[in-house]
C-alpha cells in the first residue's frame, strides 16, 4: 500500500524541487506543502524537525530533512 | 584498485561542462560533487544565458544535470572532497566516504558562502540563521529579520524580505551601503528597513530558534529582537583540500589560460579559480577548456 508522503517546501529553494522531482520520477504520490507566509505549515515543520530549513519530508512520520537520496529511498521501499 | 584518466571535482557550469567534454572525448573519469548546479542552482532569474533569454537558476541546472547525464557518466553526488594528493604519477582523491585515484584531476569546485565566524552561528544555522533568502526568505513572513552584509547580495536579500517580513535590519560592518545605486534607492523606499552602518554582529542569539543578535557599534552594543538571520557577506572559494595547489591571496587557485595550475595534470575552472569575471558562462566555457587541456595532456603523457 502506498505510504503517505509529505512534502514541507517553498517554490524558490532548489533542493525542494530536485526532491519533488525525484518523487515525481519514481511514481510517488505526495501531498507538497508550500509553507511561504503560511505560518501554521511553518510551525508544524519547525515542530517536526526542529528546524527551519526546506525540504522536509514526512513519510509516514519518518522526519527527513533535506533531500537525502537514500534516507527517502529506504523509507519508501524503494 | 580502479584508476581514472580523469576525476573532476564539482558539478556546477565548469564541473559539468568539463563532465560534456571529457565524455566526448571518451575519456574514462568520474565526477564528484557535493551538490549538482553549485550556485547556480541557488540563482533567481538567469537573463544572461545565452540561449536562454529567461530562465531560473533550478531550471537552468536541471537542464546542465541532464546534458551531464546523458554520456552516463558515473557521479558520485553529496560526496565532499577532503584531500588531494600526488603519489608518483598518480592522484589520490580523498572524501567523507571514499578514496579515488586518477592521472589528471580538474578542480571545477566553485564558491561557498563565507561564513560570519561568531558565536551562535553554527548552533541556529537552519534554526533561523540562514545563507539563502531566495530558498528561506519564505519563512519569515511577519518576522523580524536582520541581513549581515552591504553588497549586492545582501541587498538583494533585503529587497526580497520587505515584501515579506515585519521588519528588516542591515549589518553592514562599512560607513556606507554598496552595491548598486538602483538597489540601495529600493531600499530607501521600503518603509521597513533600518540600516546599521559601521556595525558587527557579536553573537546569535536564542533558545532553540533564533530569537536575537547583539550587534557594535561606535555608540556601543545593542540587542536585536529578531527570528530571522540572513548571511550575505561574500563567497569563499572551496580549495582548502587541494593543500599544495597554488593560489592567491583570496585562496583561488591560480591558473593560465590553458587552465593549468602549478602542479602538471590538475587543472581548474570556475569561480573557484582566479579568473577574472564570476559568471555562469564564463565558468562554462571555463569547464570546456580545462577538459580540452586535460585530454591532451593526457594524450601526450599516453599512461
Amino acid at each position: 500500500m502506498a505510504k503517505s508522503v509529505k512534502i514541507y517546501s517553498t517554490p524558490t529553494c532548489p533542493w525542494c524541487i530536485r526532491a519533488k522531482q525525484f518523487l515525481k520520477e519514481n511514481n510517488v504520490e505526495f501531498q507538497n506543502i508550500d509553507v511561504s507566509g503560511d505560518q501554521q505549515a511553518i510551525d508544524e515543520l519547525m515542530q517536526k524537525s526542529g528546524q527551519m530549513g526546506v525540504p522536509v519530508l514526512d513519510i509516514e512520520g519518518e522526519i527527513i530533512v533535506g533531500f537525502d537520496r537514500e534516507r527517502i529511498k529506504i523509507a519508501l521501499g524503494l | 584498485m580502479q584508476i581514472y584518466d580523469l576525476i573532476i571535482i564539482g558539478a556546477g557550469p565548469a564541473g559539468i561542462t568539463a563532465s560534456v567534454y571529457a565524455a566526448r572525448k571518451k575519456i574514462n573519469f568520474l565526477v564528484i560533487s557535493l551538490d549538482i548546479g553549485g550556485q547556480a542552482a541557488w540563482s533567481g532569474d538567469i537573463e544572461n544565458y545565452t540561449g536562454y533569454q529567461f530562465i531560473t537558476g533550478p531550471e537552468l541546472a536541471q537542464k546542465f544535470q541532464e546534458h551531464m547525464l546523458k554520456y552516463n557518466t558515473v557521479l558520485k553526488e553529496k560526496e565532499e572532497v577532503r584531500e588531494l594528493k600526488k603519489n608518483g604519477d598518480l592522484f589520490s582523491i580523498k572524501t567523507n566516504k571514499a578514496e579515488y585515484y586518477s592521472r589528471s584531476v580538474i578542480i571545477a569546485s566553485g564558491k561557498k558562502s563565507r561564513e560570519l565566524g561568531v558565536p551562535g552561528e553554527v548552533e541556529f544555522k537552519n534554526r533561523g540563521l540562514t545563507y539563502c533568502a531566495t530558498c528561506d526568505g519564505p519563512l519569515f513572513s511577519a518576522k523580524n529579520v536582520a541581513v549581515i552584509g552591504g553588497g549586492n547580495s545582501a541587498l538583494d536579500a533585503a529587497l526580497q524580505l520587505v515584501k515579506i517580513a515585519k521588519q528588516v535590519y542591515i549589518i553592514n560592518n562599512t560607513s556606507a551601503l554598496g552595491g548598486d545605486a538602483i538597489m540601495r534607492q529600493k531600499l530607501q523606499e521600503a518603509a521597513n528597513v533600518t540600516v546599521f552602518n559601521g556595525a558587527q554582529v557579536i553573537s546569535v542569539t536564542g533558545d532553540k530558534f533564533v530569537s536575537g543578535i547583539k550587534i557594535k557599534d561606535n555608540s556601543g552594543t545593542r540587542d536585536l529582537s529578531l527570528q530571522g538571520v540572513f548571511v550575505e557577506i561574500g563567497l569563499v572559494p572551496n580549495s582548502e583540500f587541494a593543500g599544495d595547489v597554488g593560489k592567491n591571496s583570496k585562496n583561488e587557485i591560480k591558473i593560465n589560460l590553458r587552465n593549468e595550475t602549478n602542479i602538471p595534470g590538475v587543472f581548474a575552472a570556475g569561480d573557484v579559480t582566479d579568473v577574472p569575471e564570476k559568471q555562469i558562462i564564463i565558468a562554462a566555457g571555463e569547464g570546456s577548456k580545462a577538459a580540452l587541456s586535460a585530454s591532451r595532456y593526457l594524450a601526450i603523457n599516453k599512461f
